[in-house]
């Protein structure tokens, strides 16, 4: 059987596999990270999203045997050692952009992604289109739509607070 | 000494609790629970929507690597397995009841749908189980199949049961139609409209997986399932199917990715993976593919209508008449024979004074899979009736249609209301939130916004529905009067510890809507405990003394109020502890929010200090009160809620491609008291999204054949972020009368008044072309042929 | 999916000599042949991954054309300075693929190879009229794609680049089926000198050129030069999507809409 050697939030694994053997099924049952979902079988949901080297990939449609070698963030490995959650983590919360939480995962590395690739900030619009690879069927994407925003202006050094105002 | 900050009670836009987890990839699903030794399942399912077997080998398949059992049917016979039950049972206009056939579990002699279960595969993993499910071999007899609703009344249509005639499950009635036929003789204006409930495939975003593990050495078995209510599994499965006392059954719902009415049911593989885990001693995993969920989870809507309204001169309205044929699908859903009857024909008269209705029901047997409660259930399919004939009636009048409804609405002061339809509506205020989303819509600036659009080469429509909806069932007799086969009531446990902190035992189930928050805050509002130290334990039959699950925005309403009556009886002990430890009568007690006061002094005790008192009963009335501090309640509403309100629609539409656009959206709902307002938003907003992509997206779709054409997310169009546009939510307050809380239901109000609004303005858009009738979705395709009709029209 | 052998080769001929085996498959982002795999539509011995071949990899300009290797995925074709500066249609176009992620792993070898009659990439490879270049010689655009999922391509035989010449104008546009977002009818139109090309993808069992729209916008380069031609209905795809003859009435509109966009 292959052998894949991947980091996975900072710690290296080796693991023998099947060539068949999807990346999220590594994740999942092998490593035991179960943070990352499987919500459909046409690549479309994107519950399943994971950061492979800096970029949002759908770790359901890509071979294990195809990340050797990578480096792979997946959502246990994005709040701070001590426990403090990343801008996009607290956004979600403070804006209430998740209900069940099950398509959470894979829309919060996805929004990272997203945000990193707009250094110069990012429209409404860009955000609704940036996520056509992840489906919620609870929130309707307004709240959504809101923390990405919220977390870009943190990230992008904006503003330092994600707290919304009172409301 | 235990302070509640103002901010953690009722009224609170409390952060959730929740959130911790499932923003750390914590949460615990169902597919995420691995056990040792753990074989994976891997279910055969008909390719043909009607087929008689004629052989089912297995031999090859038990052969093959990684296998540990295939069993079929028959192996289920030999165990004297039992059909999947239905809970609840219609009678017809005569008297009789509804045609029941039998829903095996895995089928026996014949399959009905594609994706009825046929075999399952036991391996090692779950691919190996895959390969094992392909090599079986079965030999089909194909038959003539039947998808259609209309088709399947047809004379000579395909019987999909035997013994069924004319594929009739049902044919129901409601309301007098020797009245309804005299207020008819006196109309000036009939409208009719023929419409289409588009059928519609739930999509909650986490596949439904089951678990099933079994001890030899006590003989108990647990159930870890996708469930909205893991005590009617245990009841229905243990009881109909298993044969397995509840007593030696636990069911678990951990966390669940969206429910959305399709994890309410008994499914086959709940079943399925519990007895075979008993047959082979090791726990069995099931999860399904999105593909498989297309064809197993239990769809929604379905209807083909006719209404007709009879209205005065002055636009009153004088009677409604419905004719609808709802599709069950091939066998008979947990719930399906109430949704097109009891919870639709009741609400035929919405927000409006009607003296009388008259609505049947024909419910029908088709190829296709079981169709039960989806996001409203039956509310959805009466308020689109409704208030699309509204708007007919509005153009055919003449009347405006904003004026129509007002003329017809009931009045703040004619509450307590019975309708001609059974329900008696307790409170509401439909001209306030009419008001109030007119102006937050702008309204009456609408047509500078239609003529910037034409502008534009857009066609702008603007459209309304003032809806009503009843919910949080129920009154367990009037539903058992009405065919229920079960209690509505729910249960809560409160459980004070020793220390203070508080557990909350409850018998609703959260799968998204946030009640380990929203339940806390209650206890914080009453007995002053910070949320932070109170916990909420649901989805558990081991933990939970009982429960009928959530659905129908049943949670907080009857839920909440049973939290609420557990939590009198704990301050009602408290007092008597209280009393005691201040050496005064329980009747000068007095509670609030964590402190229990002899009244009119300053002598007080706080709750933990009764707690430790009830714990460590040393200065203790042990002769009177029992030690501890725990109490629960089960609570039985005494009506249904009814929360209404008004949604507003914009969309434009481009007459290039016919695409439609949302633009703007407004609610302004009445549900009652909020408990938190962040909440109560994303569940309306969340229902309003269900709501456009009834309206604009999604359809699911059979050929001829039953074969499913939209059996994937490729062909089945999900709502996505850019689909949809910012929502104004908004709420407007008339307290619920009959529940302690006040409170009426949030879950569903998003999903039951948006279709209407949408296809209003849709309509509203397409005025110059002509369009009286428009069924969902209105998609680009449809838009254009509009479109494009109605220029040839014109040109010819 | 079927369990299969799994390869890396790090050369092109070793990528050939594995193929040799007719029941291998080539595979470099996977986001074609994976979904396909996990529906077990496809029961391939092997899978030869391409991504350790260096050479297959890059966007360069030469001559008076830019060069992509296959193994270049969607996200670098949109992000390329080059491709914008050169060919800014084929920016647009690869940044209109899919989503995100589909662009962050898919590539334009599996894209053009595959000639999905829904794709993007053979719009853009047929409405340039580039070349692809493969393992064994070059083959032009219009030779290339010969039907649904069908190629001039032979077994064994690998797509290593395409050859894209530098036009005067180019211009996309399509319409997103409402639920899989693949492509139900897209138009990609080019100028170059005299030569005109307008090639549709998403309407037809493969993508294809209109003739006559390339001849009244040669004689025309205006929107309104291509309002007036019909396509016709026959041999266009229907489904619970669309009819033909709505397929039809779009290429009109987004060829009118690619033009204005090509400026």
């Amino acid at each position: 059987m292959p052998q894949v050697t991947l980091t996975v939030n900072g710690q290296t694994h080796t693991q023998e596999v099947e060539g068949r053997t999807l990346l999220v099924e590594l994740l999942r049952e092998k490593l035991r990270l179960t943070g990352t979902h499987v919500g459909c079988d046409t690549s479309q949901c994107g519950a399943c999203v994971v950061d492979i080297n800096g970029e949002s990939v759908k770790s359901c449609t890509t071979l294990a045997v195809m990340a050797n070698g990578a480096n792979v963030t997946t959502i246990e490995g994005l709040a701070a050692a001590d426990g403090t959650l990343h801008a996009m983590q607290e956004a979600f919360r403070e804006y209430h952009a998740l209900q069940c939480g099950f398509c959470t995962p894979g829309m919060v590395m996805s929004a990272i992604d997203l945000v990193n690739k707009h250094p110069n900030g990012i429209t409404e619009q860009q955000i609704r289109e940036g996520l056509e690879g992840n489906l919620c069927r609870c929130t309707g994407y307004h709240n959504i739509v809101r923390a990405i925003a919220a977390a870009a202006d943190v990230m992008h050094g904006k503003r330092t607070e994600i707290a919304r105002a009172a409301e | 000494m235990n302070v509640v900050a103002p901010f953690e009670g009722i009224g609170a836009s409390l952060r959730r609790k929740e959130d911790f987890r499932f923003l750390r990839g914590r949460g615990a699903y169902t597919d995420d629970f691995n056990r040792q030794g753990q074989l994976h399942a891997w279910i055969l399912r008909s390719p043909h929507a009607h087929a008689r077997l004629t052989s089912v080998d297995t031999a090859a398949a038990a052969k093959m690597p990684g296998v540990v059992a295939v069993f079929t049917g028959a192996d289920m016979a030999k165990d004297n397995i039992g059909g999947l039950p239905c809970g609840w049972q219609i009678h017809n206009k005569d008297g009789s009841p509804m045609a029941e056939p039998a829903h095996p579990v895995l089928a026996a002699d014949k399959v009905r749908h594609v994706g009825d279960p046929i075999a399952v595969a036991i391996a090692a993993t779950r691919e190996q189980a895959r390969d094992a499910a392909e090599a079986i071999a079965v030999s089909y007899d194909v038959l003539p199949a039947v998808a259609n609703t209309l088709d399947a009344v047809k004379p000579g249509a395909p019987a999909v049961h035997d013994g069924v005639g004319g594929n009739l499950c049902y044919d129901w009635h409601i309301g007098d139609k020797a009245v309804l036929d005299a207020a008819f003789a006196q109309a000036a204006k009939i409208v009719s409209l023929d419409m289409v409930n588009n059928r519609l495939i739930p999509n909650a975003m986490e596949p439904r997986a089951a678990l099933g593990e079994f001890d030899p050495t006590t003989g108990d078995y647990t159930l870890h399932t996708t469930s909205q209510n893991p005590h009617v599994i245990r009841l229905l499965m243990g009881a109909n199917v298993l044969h397995i006392p509840e007593s030696k059954l636990r069911v678990v719902a951990p966390d669940v990715g969206g429910g959305f009415g399709s994890k309410i049911y008994h499914y086959a593989e709940e079943a399925i993976v519990t007895w075979s885990a008993g047959k082979l001693g090791r726990p069995v995993k099931w999860t399904a593919d999105r593909s498989e969920s297309f064809m197993s989870d239990a769809h929604g809507r379905d209807h083909v209508s006719n209404a007709q309204l009879a209205l005065d001169a002055n636009g009153k309205i004088l009677g409604l008449k419905v004719h609808t044929y709802a599709n069950m699908g091939a066998y008979l859903s947990t719930f399906a024979p109430c949704v097109p009857t009891y919870l639709y024909a009741t609400l035929l008269a919405g927000t409006y004074t009607t003296p009388v209705i008259y609505c049947e029901v024909k419910a029908v047997f088709t190829n296709t899979v079981p169709v039960d409660a989806y996001r409203g259930a039956g509310r959805p399919e009466a308020t689109f009736l409704l208030e699309r004939l509204m708007d007919v009636a509005a153009q055919e009048t003449g009347i405006d249609r904003v004026e129509l409804r007002r003329r017809n609405f009931i009045q703040p002061d004619q509450f307590p209301y019975q309708t001609p339809v059974a329900l008696q509506y307790d409170s509401g205020n439909y001209q306030a939130t009419l008001d109030q989303a007119l102006v937050t819509a702008d309204w009456a600036g609408f047509e500078s916004r239609r003529a910037e659009a034409a502008k534009r080469g857009k066609l702008r429509g603007i459209g309304i529905s003032t809806y009503l909806e009843a919910c949080g069932i129920a009154p367990s007799a009037v539903v058992g009067s009405l065919g229920a086969r079960a209690g509505l009531y729910e249960v809560g446990t409160i459980r004070v510890h020793p220390t203070g902190s508080v557990t909350v035992l409850t018998g609703a189930h959260s799968h998204g809507q946030g009640h380990e928050t929203t339940f806390a805050q209650l206890v914080a509002d009453k007995l002053g405990v910070p949320t932070a130290q109170v916990d909420i334990v649901h989805g558990d039959t081991a933990k939970v003394p009982f429960g009928m699950g959530t659905y129908g925005s049943r949670s907080l309403a009857v839920g909440g109020s049973a939290m609420m009556k557990a939590m009198d009886k704990i301050i009602a002990k408290g007092k008597r502890i209280a009393a005691h430890l201040m050496e005064a009568s329980v009747d000068d007690i007095e509670f609030d929010r964590g402190t229990f006061r002899v009244a009119g002094t300053d002598k007080t005790k706080a709750l933990v200090d009764i707690s430790v008192a009830a714990y460590v009963p040393h200065n203790y009335p042990i002769d009177e009160i029992e030690p501890g501090l725990e109490e629960t309640a089960f609570y039985d509403p005494k009506n249904f809620t009814y929360p209404g309100g008004c949604h507003i629609a914009e969309v434009e539409i481009c007459p290039e491609t016919g695409k439609v656009s949302m633009v703007n959206f407004t609610a302004v709902d009445d549900v009652g008291r909020v408990i938190n307002p962040m909440i109560v938003e994303g569940q309306v907003q969340g229902g309003i999204a269900q709501g456009i992509g009834q309206a604009l997206l999604e359809t699911c779709v059979y050929d001829a054949d039953g074969q499913l054409l939209s059996g994937s997310m490729m062909d089945y169009t999900m709502p996505r972020a850019d689909d949809l546009a910012p929502v104004s939510v908004a709420t407007h307050t008339t307290l619920c009368t009959h529940n302690p809380l006040g409170v009426k239901g949030c879950g569903e109000v998003g999903a039951i008044g948006s279709p209407p609004a949408v296809i209003n303005a849709v309509v509203d858009a397409l005025r110059d072309y002509g369009v009286r009738s428009l069924d969902m979705p209105a998609t680009p395709a449809k838009m254009w042929q509009i479109i494009n009709g109605g220029r040839r029209m014109a040109a010819e | 999916m079927y369990d299969f052998a799994y390869h890396k080769p790090g050369s092109v001929a070793d990528a050939v000599k594995l193929l040799a085996d007719p029941d291998a498959k080539a595979i470099s982002g996977g986001h074609t042949l994976l979904p396909a795999l996990k529906h077990r539509l496809n029961k391939p011995s092997a899978l030869v991954d391409l991504s350790g071949i260096a050479e297959l990899r890059g966007i360069k300009r030469v001559g008076n054309a830019i060069v992509i290797g296959a193994l270049t995925r969607h996200v670098e074709v949109a992000n390329s300075a080059e491709v914008a500066a050169a060919i800014p249609a084929l920016a647009y176009m690869a940044s209109l693929i899919g989503d995100v992620q589909v662009r962050n792993r898919g590539t334009l070898g599996g894209s053009v190879a595959n000639n999905d009659p829904a794709a993007d990439y053979p719009a853009a490879v047929l409405g340039l009229g580039a070349t692809v270049h493969t393992s064994s010689r070059k083959i032009a655009a219009d030779d290339f794609f010969q039907g649904m999922f069908t190629t001039a391509m032979e077994a064994g035989e690998i797509l290593t680049a395409v050859e894209f010449p530098i036009v005067d104008k180019a211009g996309y546009a399509k319409m997103r089926n409402p639920a899989s977002r693949y492509v139900m009818a897209g138009v990609f139109v080019s100028k170059s000198g005299g030569a005109v090309r307008v090639a549709v993808n998403g309407a037809g069992p493969c993508v294809f050129r209109q003739a006559a729209m390339e001849a009244a916008l040669a004689a025309n380069w205006s929107p309104d030069a291509v309002a007036g031609i019909k396509q016709s209905a026959a041999d266009l795809n229907s489904d619970i999507h669309g009819s033909a003859e709505y397929r039809a009435h779009l290429v009109g509109v987004m060829a009118k809409r690619a033009v204005a966009a090509a400026g």
